[in-house]
């Protein structure tokens, strides 16, 4: 048989409760089932992890009546199996009560509630009743490790399932979290039991994205904002971040990548906050100052390649992993931390606060930025410039806790002088913006045509690592674009073995950029995917499709920002 | 971070296993042979040497029962509870033996370190039973005066070198 020959591939197929379902490379049986259109329970399956198999909720029944865990078994040609049987049932039944038996039950006060996937599925299988006395296995007095800005554990909560585990070490190369002891005395610890905060963990949040119960959380600082908001004394000033407004509306029943600022910045009012503004204008100035660092860097040959500096994991990454790497790092603060120092500058000079004391608030799609701003590097004269962080899933919960009814928002548009953005400034949630952004202003020719070229030369898409070639006068610049820490690490070895050379690295801690950070709503790529569509038809539908045309910037740089731009805008980790 | 002698140490028992990650469990035993625990410094520079996570580390040394996070006692004496030792009443050898050390459960080393009380199940030499060891050396058809006894005479002996620095003892 010649190649040719080869080429007509034999359809295979499976059989799911009678039905006929094509395979297409699925890795496992379940994803066949669920290809099939069948909704197999599962907690310790996660896509983009590698397979555990040890929860056993997935189970299907062959023909011989055998029980397999389906995401465990390969698909094979042939092979029929059973989705629902009174085995099955029985089974599944069987675990949850096992599992809730040694859980605690107090829903109504637990931060997952409405969103654990224990209690989802207690409901899908309607339990009703323990049959187990777990009594001697409960664990309630296990301490809590509120040691993190960004992440709280609680391991009394923890059913096993090793998700954080995988997500930490396989997706983010940290390992700060591993299994600890054995049996029924099992939990998922730190290295030596430390506080997490001791640890090398980035606070990128992943691992509370995935937790499908309430033992990895993201620390909760609503009722700090709620405070401020009714303290009179207060003027309380909100920045959105850009991936935050393509992933709001899902809570609200929207599909995944509807731009929903406008909604945003009404609610935000009705919620009390006095003025509201864009983190994209933040943005909009980390690509000005980022490029001409990277220009100067270029002219001098020093320090390349330059790697970005807007994601606060990464950085926390950096000082952990590689301090050597330190100068290579740009010296741009994140677009939060700029549009931070540049709103209470800007409020000091104008009095807009009528003396009040200014309070930042930042809603952001991150975990990791509420580390950010406690660092000491962004306290001037003992104020910080950002004062609270809160996700979007946070600002969800504001929003429904005030009783908004978001369909009926109509949009508003956020407040001058901090409201207008480029296109630029708002594709910096997806990973590869912030070098098409940079691109885009270090680029000789600034023709439409030109643009719509930089979004072909490969760094768009979700793809881990990218590599993209532009030139830039008689220079050809190689750039990288990264996301998922384990990817960065890959690179950083690479570089530093002398096997890559790159001029600019763009680096990302979570998977997909900022749409897919730890503080949005959970999901898979396909999500992400819609999420940086959105952000890229928002840049599509600007006017301004460059940094440098924003009109708010000449003011800037001539008011508050005059002389100061050192200060306001870069920082020396 | 581990210096001097112990570094020197480390880096030996490292490339005795070519510094390979797949030797961790080897590597951890080797470490604990050496300072009869798995002291946390030890732990932190192998994890980085091997390019482990310290909590993937921690991990496996609280899997295993015969690893120890805390410092051992210069004599491991270690009580069988398996089935036939059991039945043969080795439950009161244990605890004669923790009082007269002034031991417990949670408490397993004596404050001078000189012994370290566990129990095992089954050291294999059920024929003898009820046993007991003591730094690997089976004593046999224990009861609780016996088990003292053997102590006893350590501590003696313990008293005698005092000072002098001895790594094996023979009984
Ligand atoms: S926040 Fe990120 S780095 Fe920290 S434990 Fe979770 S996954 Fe690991
Ligand atoms: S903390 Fe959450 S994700 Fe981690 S093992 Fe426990 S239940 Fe699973
Ligand atoms: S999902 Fe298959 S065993 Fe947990
Ligand atoms: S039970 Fe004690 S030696 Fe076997």
């Amino acid at each position: 048989m010649n190649d040719n020959e080869m080429k007509t591939v034999k359809k295979e197929f499976m059989w799911v409760d009678g039905r006929r379902v094509e395979l297409n490379g699925e890795r496992n049986v379940l994803e066949v089932v669920r290809q099939a259109g069948v909704d197999l329970p599962t907690f310790c399956y996660h896509s983009e992890l590698s397979v555990y198999g040890a929860c056993r909720m997935c189970v299907v029944e062959d023909e011989r009546g055998q029980i397999l865990a389906s995401c465990q078994t390969p698909p094979k040609d042939g092979l029929k199996v059973k989705t629902s049987t009174p085995k099955l049932q029985k089974h599944r039944k069987m675990i949850l009560e096992l599992l809730l038996s040694s859980h605690c039950r107090d829903c109504t006060t637990c931060p997952k509630n409405g969103k654990c996937l224990l209690q989802e599925l207690a409901i899908r299988f309607s339990i009703t009743g323990i049959r187990f006395n777990g009594e001697s296995f409960k664990r309630h007095d296990l301490p809590i490790d509120n040691s993190s800005f960004s992440i709280v554990r609680n391991p009394n909560k923890c059913i096993l399932c090793g998700d954080c585990v995988r997500m930490c070490a396989e997706v983010q190369n940290v390992g700060a979290i591993d299994f600890k002891g054995r049996g029924s005395g099992m939990m998922v610890s730190t290295a030596f039991g430390d506080p997490i905060i001791a640890t090398d963990c980035v606070h990128c949040g992943q691992c509370a994205a995935v937790c499908p119960t309430g033992a990895i959380t993201v620390k909760c600082d609503c009722p700090a904002v709620w405070k401020d908001l009714y303290d009179g004394d207060k003027q309380v000033i909100a920045q959105v971040a850009p991936a935050v407004r393509v992933a709001f509306g899902e809570e609200f029943g929207l599909v995944s990548g509807e731009n929903v600022m406008g909604k945003i910045v009404a609610g935000l009012r009705m919620l009390g906050f006095d003025r509201v503004y864009d983190t994209s204008l933040g943005a909009d100035l980390t690509v000005m100052e980022e490029s001409a660092e990277f220009l100067e860097r270029l002219r001098s040959k020093e320090n390349l390649p330059l790697f970005t500096s807007c994601c606060p994991a990464w950085i926390c990454f950096m000082e952990k992993r590689y301090p050597e790497l330190k100068d290579l790092v740009s010296s741009c603060k994140s677009p939060m931390q700029m549009l931070g120092a540049v709103i209470k500058e800007h409020a000091k000079r104008h009095d807009v606060g009528d003396s009040k004391t200014i309070i930042n608030v930042a809603i952001m799609p991150c975990t990791a930025k509420k580390f950010e701003a406690v660092r000491e590097e962004f306290y001037r004269d003992g104020i910080a410039d950002i004062d609270h962080v809160i996700t979007t899933q946070e600002l969800v919960k504001m929003f429904r806790e005030a009783g908004i009814v978001f369909a009926d928002l109509e949009p508003e548009a956020p407040d001058m002088p901090f409201g207008i953005h480029s296109g630029a400034g708002v594709i910096f949630g997806v990973t590869g913006g912030v070098s098409e952004a940079v691109i885009r202003r270090v680029a000789e020719d600034k023709s439409m045509e030109a643009i719509l070229d930089i979004a072909y030369t490969g760094i768009r898409g979700l793809e881990g690592a990218k590599e993209a070639e532009v030139t830039v006068g008689d220079e050809k610049l190689k750039i990288a674009v990264v996301n998922g820490l384990k990817n960065i690490d890959e690179i950083i070895k690479k570089i530093l073995a002398g096997e890559v050379h790159y001029d600019f690295i763009e680096a990302m801690a979570c998977p997909g950029g900022c749409v897919g950070g730890g503080g949005q709503p959970f999901g898979l790529k396909p999500v992400k995917k819609s999420r940086s569509d959105g952000l890229y038809r928002a840049d599509k539908l600007s006017q301004i499709r460059q940094s440098e045309e924003n009109p708010l910037l000449a003011g800037l740089y001539k008011g508050v920002l005059r002389g100061r731009a050192k200060e306001l805008l870069h920082v020396h980790y | 971070m581990v210096e001097g002698k112990d570094r020197a140490t480390l880096d030996h028992i490292l490339t005795s296993c070519n510094g390979d990650k797949r030797a961790l469990i080897a590597i951890m035993q080797k470490i604990q042979h050496e300072y009869r625990y798995l002291p946390r410094q030890a732990l932190e520079y192998v994890a980085k040497k091997l390019g482990v996570s310290p909590a993937k580390i921690y991990s496996v040394a609280t899997f295993y029962e015969n690893f120890s996070l805390r410092p051992k006692g210069r004599y491991i004496v270690r009580v069988c509870d398996g089935t036939a030792c059991h039945v043969r009443k080795s439950a009161s050898i244990l605890k004669t033996i923790r009082e007269g050390l002034g031991l417990d459960k949670d408490k397993t080393t004596t404050d001078d370190m000189l012994f370290t009380v566990e129990t095992v199940s089954c050291l294999g030499a059920c024929g003898l039973s009820p046993v007991i060891s003591i730094n690997e050396q089976i004593f046999a058809e224990m009861t609780p005066e016996k088990a003292l006894a053997c102590l006893n005479k350590i501590r003696e002996k313990e008293a005698g070198n005092y000072g002098k620095k001895r790594e094996k003892i023979h009984l």
